[in-house]
């Protein structure tokens, strides 16, 4: 009897909590980032000051978001109000009008704050489709002190031949040090992110004018051979299966000399109740090969409306709140500056507080360097760093990732690997008809 | 034996369950059929048109193709090897007398309870890393070199990773059939001298023979569709080294959302799934009747 | 002497059953202990067993981040409704397979099986666009709906070979005796089935609890059970063994003591010893 009056009055208490939703409830859907994740315990803030806004979460892993999100608004599912997007898919769904278009968010919002180059990448045809929450480039993350040891200095803006150098030089393998950390578990947002962007700077491309795959030129080959020969002469052991967090998780415990990736990972290396390596961490710009491109990328994960929500004030209201000035004030107020989600406001960059932050000036240098509509060497008829903004490419990029992690692996050769690259990227381009 | 009267009331009582899997079979297979022949790619929609065969065109000659069916066909296989020798010693070993039986049992039972993409986190960072992982440590602690398991191994290492979520499974079912055995039987054979192989091989391992051929059964649909241990380990690499045809289809349907392609691995995937069904019931489907 | 060779046995036994069930459950426990380190603790080399600064962090700031209780009642709503609706669906047909077995019966019983080789991924988008247009998108209903649909072959399956075990003659005399359809199988053969019917329960629960592809992919917010709670904790930007394995921990705990209680009843299942 007692068990049933209790289940009567959690019923109560449910359908009371069912009454109180009346109020407007946006259903968020976001990644499992740390900055998204402070933004939800921080959201408090917006309710305080919305009252007749609820909010309700769900997060989710990277690749689990993108294909929840990605079925949901080409079905018009409707069960997202907020979508946490990258700039890969904004340019596809915008040019779709699968977005609402957030042009006109208020005064004081002020766009023209936004990086020039962050902004570009969420624009399709003068129309911002989403904004962004955070944004990130990647630079050369190196531990001063084994550069030391090595006899070396590293220059600002590195170039790789002086990378492969160091790398060797730091390399310790009785000591599990190893010179460079890199990505090399398949993936398109994994090895690929970073072995596409490192071709750019080699002059390679993904297409050329008329969408033929170029696996076989000579920029992919060195680019390729390149990242092979410094990887099992330096990189540390059961690196095709290493992905951004294997890196980190490497990094801070002490064992890579060098690492490319994503320059969010500065707040973590840096960050000593996790970092053993805290204070020992310089940073640089993604190298090059002097052909005018460097091997960085350009990401943000923003915040966008899906077209069709019947939420769209109160979602809008939403953004504004967690991609605004005020935000990041707010957060610097709770956690400190360098918990702020960077790479997002020309403001955030002038601030004298933030630049004490020892990554924000390279976070800044990085993603001003990295220019998405004009990635390569040589022109190209796509949008995209580090990806190539067609809806084939997750899907390619990913078993092309395959070949590559199989020639990390030792499996295969390079060129094998490149052979089989341009056969099935040559495939699945004829295949979506975009030549014969 | 059985009357007009009751084998209508069997009709009648097997309907719902035959009506609601024909209802769960046919609407969606019938439109993953129907987009198979489309070119649909779900980012752009309202752009279908009918492409006959081409899908199925692509999809088998993949060159992935191959691999992923020699792969699955070698982690079905494997894991049922493992897990049935396994699963029978295991269980031969839990029916005997000993103290803290039960909690023996949940210790063995326990990986069922695991949600994949869990085991497979837990085995991929806590275990097999070759830097970080308890396997490297005890290797570098006996002065070897740590082995790269998901790189050089990697179709064993998900083996390995699914035969431990499905060990369980199998102890447990083989374990309650050895409980039905007869002990009178066992003591008889016992009496008459019967060595301990002989009578596991004369007497047992005929009475698992059921409790085995539904471990097959069960664990084989199952296997067929491994899919988060791939996708978390090795995302299906090094090359094509652990593609599976569900991840194929994976990277067709839901990375590329390209429906069609998928639609059409999914049909290929239902018939070669049924080859595999039919071999399986010619093989060993004569010890479900009795 | 024999007596004593028996005690020698046991001991035998118990170390050999320890060792082996230790061994295939120290992954599980290693991701317990997991759970108590700090992230730098959790990734420290060489590994930390026991000397480590317990903590219940990991814990305190899942819970801060999800509502693990509305998780886990999805969870708990979603893996038993899916099992009960399936065992009233499945038990007459099982019954109907097992003693009036039809010239076709055997074919029926392999197509069931053959409708779970579907890769869920080839059928996903012609289910989210029905589901999508009967508003059961990110409900538990949804959910119970398709988790009975994929699991009711296994329950048929595992049913009839239960069922199977069970003697012809004592339905014949029972229905010598006159009882009816309906108290045949209530009072005849489901005492008899009870233990097997407990433990296609318990198994079928389970594979709905641990169901990772459909209820993350029909769900959002509301509906959303512990597979998606999990999948928030996966793979995030820095370091997260410590609290995935907290997360892990408490996604897994309600089922394991729900296995602990019932392993009796699981391992009992096919022992008919009032039959024998």
């Amino acid at each position: 009897m007692k068990i049933f009056n209790r289940l009567l009055a959690g019923v109560a208490v449910l359908s009371l909590t069912a009454t109180a939703a009346l109020a407007e409830k946006l259903t968020i859907a976001t990644v499992n980032n740390g900055d998204m994740i402070r933004m939800q315990k921080l959201s408090g803030d917006f309710t305080a000051h919305n009252p007749g806004i609820e909010l309700e979460w769900v997060t989710l892993e990277e690749n689990v978001l993108r294909q929840r999100v990605t079925t949901d608004i080409a079905t018009k599912g409707g069960q997202y109000d907020i979508m946490t997007i990258g700039t890969y898919e904004v340019p596809i769904w915008g040019k779709k009008g699968w977005l609402v278009s957030l042009n006109d968010l208020p005064a004081s919002y002020d766009a023209d704050d936004i990086l020039p180059a962050i902004r570009g990448g969420l624009t399709v045809d003068g129309k911002m489709y989403a904004a962004p929450f955070y944004g990130e480039s990647s630079m050369v993350m190196y531990r001063t002190d084994l550069m030391q040891k090595a006899g070396l200095t590293m220059p600002k803006a590195p170039t790789w031949d002086f990378i492969a150098k160091a790398a060797e030089a730091m390399t310790d393998k009785k000591a599990e040090v190893f010179g460079i950390c890199l990505r090399g578990k398949a993936g398109w947002g994994e090895n690929m992110a970073f072995l596409t962007a490192t071709a750019n700077s080699f002059g390679a491309k993904w297409f050329d004018m008329k969408w033929k795959p170029q696996f076989d030129t000579a920029p992919w080959k060195k680019t390729l051979t390149f990242y092979l020969d410094m990887m099992n002469k330096s990189g540390p052991p059961g690196a095709s299966s290493n992905g951004f967090n294997e890196n980190l998780a490497l990094f801070q415990s002490g064992k890579c000399g060098m690492w490319i990736d994503a320059t969010v990972a500065a707040s973590f290396v840096t960050d000593a109740k996790n970092s053993t390596v805290a204070d020992k961490v310089g940073f640089a710009l993604a190298p090059d090969t002097g052909l005018g491109k460097r091997g960085n990328w350009l990401w943000a994960w923003s915040l966008a409306v899906p077209a069709g929500s019947k939420k769209v004030d109160a979602a809008k209201k939403f953004i504004a709140w967690a991609t605004s000035k005020e935000y990041l004030a707010l957060v610097a107020d709770k956690e400190g500056w360098a918990n702020v989600p960077p790479g997002t406001r020309k403001s955030l960059y002038a601030n004298p507080e933030y630049a004490k932050v020892p990554f924000a000036q390279m976070t800044l240098d990085s993603i001003n360097s990295a220019d998405p509509t004009n990635p390569t060497v040589d022109k190209v008829p796509y949008v995209g760093v580090q990806f190539v903004a067609i809806p084939e490419f997750q899907g390619i990029a990913t078993a092309v990732g395959q070949q590559f992690s199989a020639a990390l692996a030792g499996t295969i050769t390079a060129d094998q690997a490149l052979k089989n690259a341009q056969m099935l990227t040559d495939r699945a381009m004829r295949k979506a008809r975009y030549y014969k | 034996m059985a009357t007009d009267h009751s084998r209508l009331a069997g009709r009648f009582m097997i309907s719902p369950a035959v009506l609601l899997l024909l209802g769960w079979m046919i609407v969606p297979l019938s439109m993953t059929i129907y987009f198979s022949f489309l070119n649909y790619n779900l980012l752009s929609p309202g752009m279908e048109e009918f492409i006959g065969l081409t899908n199925y065109e692509f999809f088998l000659t993949d060159p992935a193709f191959f691999d992923a069916l020699g792969n699955t066909l070698l982690l079905v296989g494997g894991v049922l090897v493992i897990t049935i020798i396994g699963g029978v010693g295991l269980a031969l070993l839990l029916d005997q007398p000993m103290w803290g039986q039960g909690i023996v049992r949940i210790l063995v039972i326990a990986p069922f309870f695991v949600m994949p993409t869990v085991s497979a986190l837990v085995w991929k960072n806590m275990f097999m890393n070759p830097v970080n992982g308890l396997f490297a440590h005890a290797a570098k602690f006996m002065g070897l070199e740590p082995f790269d398991f998901l790189a050089h191994a990697p179709l064993f290492s998900i083996i390995l990773i699914v035969a431990w979520q499905w060990l369980p499974f199998a102890t447990l079912i083989l374990l309650t059939a050895l409980q039905s055995l007869d002990k009178e039987q066992l003591e008889a054979a016992k009496m008459d001298g019967a060595r301990k192989f002989r009578r596991f091989y004369y007497i047992v391992l005929p009475h698992l023979a059921r409790a085995i051929t539904v471990v097959i059964l069960i664990q084989t649909i199952f296997l067929l569709s491994v899919f988060a241990e791939i996708l978390v380990t090795t995302n299906g690499g090094p090359g094509t080294a652990s593609t599976n045809i569900t991840y194929l289809v994976y990277l067709q349907s839901l990375l590329q959302f390209d429906v069609g392609s998928g639609s059409a691995g999914g049909i290929v995937a239902v018939v070669l799934a049924n080859i595999v069904a039919f071999f399986l019931m010619r093989m060993i489907g004569k010890n479900l009747e009795a | 002497m024999a007596r004593k060779s028996f005690n020698m046995n046991k001991v035998y036994f118990t170390v050999a059953a320890w060792a082996v069930g230790l061994l295939i459950f120290f992954p599980i426990l290693w991701t317990i202990l997991t759970s108590f380190k700090t992230e730098a603790e959790a990734i420290a080399s060489p590994p930390l067993f026991l000397g480590f600064d317990w903590t219940l962090e990991n814990y305190a700031e899942v819970q801060e981040r999800s509502d693990y209780f509305r998780h886990f009642w999805n969870s708990v709503v979603i893996s038993l409704g899916s099992t009960l609706v399936g065992l009233l669906i499945a038990i007459p047909a099982a019954w109907s397979m097992a003693f009036v077995p039809g010239r076709r019966t055997k074919d029926v019983l392999m197509w069931m099986l053959s409708t779970k080789m579907l890769p869920p991924v080839g059928v996903l988008v012609p289910i989210y666009l029905i589901f999508r247009d009967t508003g059961l998108l990110d409900t538990r209903t949804g959910l119970v709906i398709v988790l009975t649909l994929i699991n009711l072959p296994i329950i048929v399956w595992m049913l009839y070979t239960y069922f199977k075990e069970i003697p012809g003659e004592i339905l014949e005399a029972a229905r010598m005796d006159g009882a009816g359809l309906w108290s045949e199988i209530v009072h005849v053969l489901t005492p008899m089935a009870v233990p097997g019917i407990a433990s296609t329960l318990l198994l079928n629960i389970i594979l709905a609890w641990n169901e990772a592809f459909w209820t993350l992919n029909l769900t959002a917010a509301t509906a959303a059970p512990l597979t998606a709670f999990i999948a928030s904790y996966s793979s995030p930007e820095g370091l997260f063994y410590a609290k995935l394995s907290a997360a892990s921990t408490m996604a897994i705990a309600p089922i394991l003591v729900m296995g602990w209680f019932s392993q009796k009843q699981l391992v009992r299942g096919l022992t008919f010893g009032a039959v024998k």
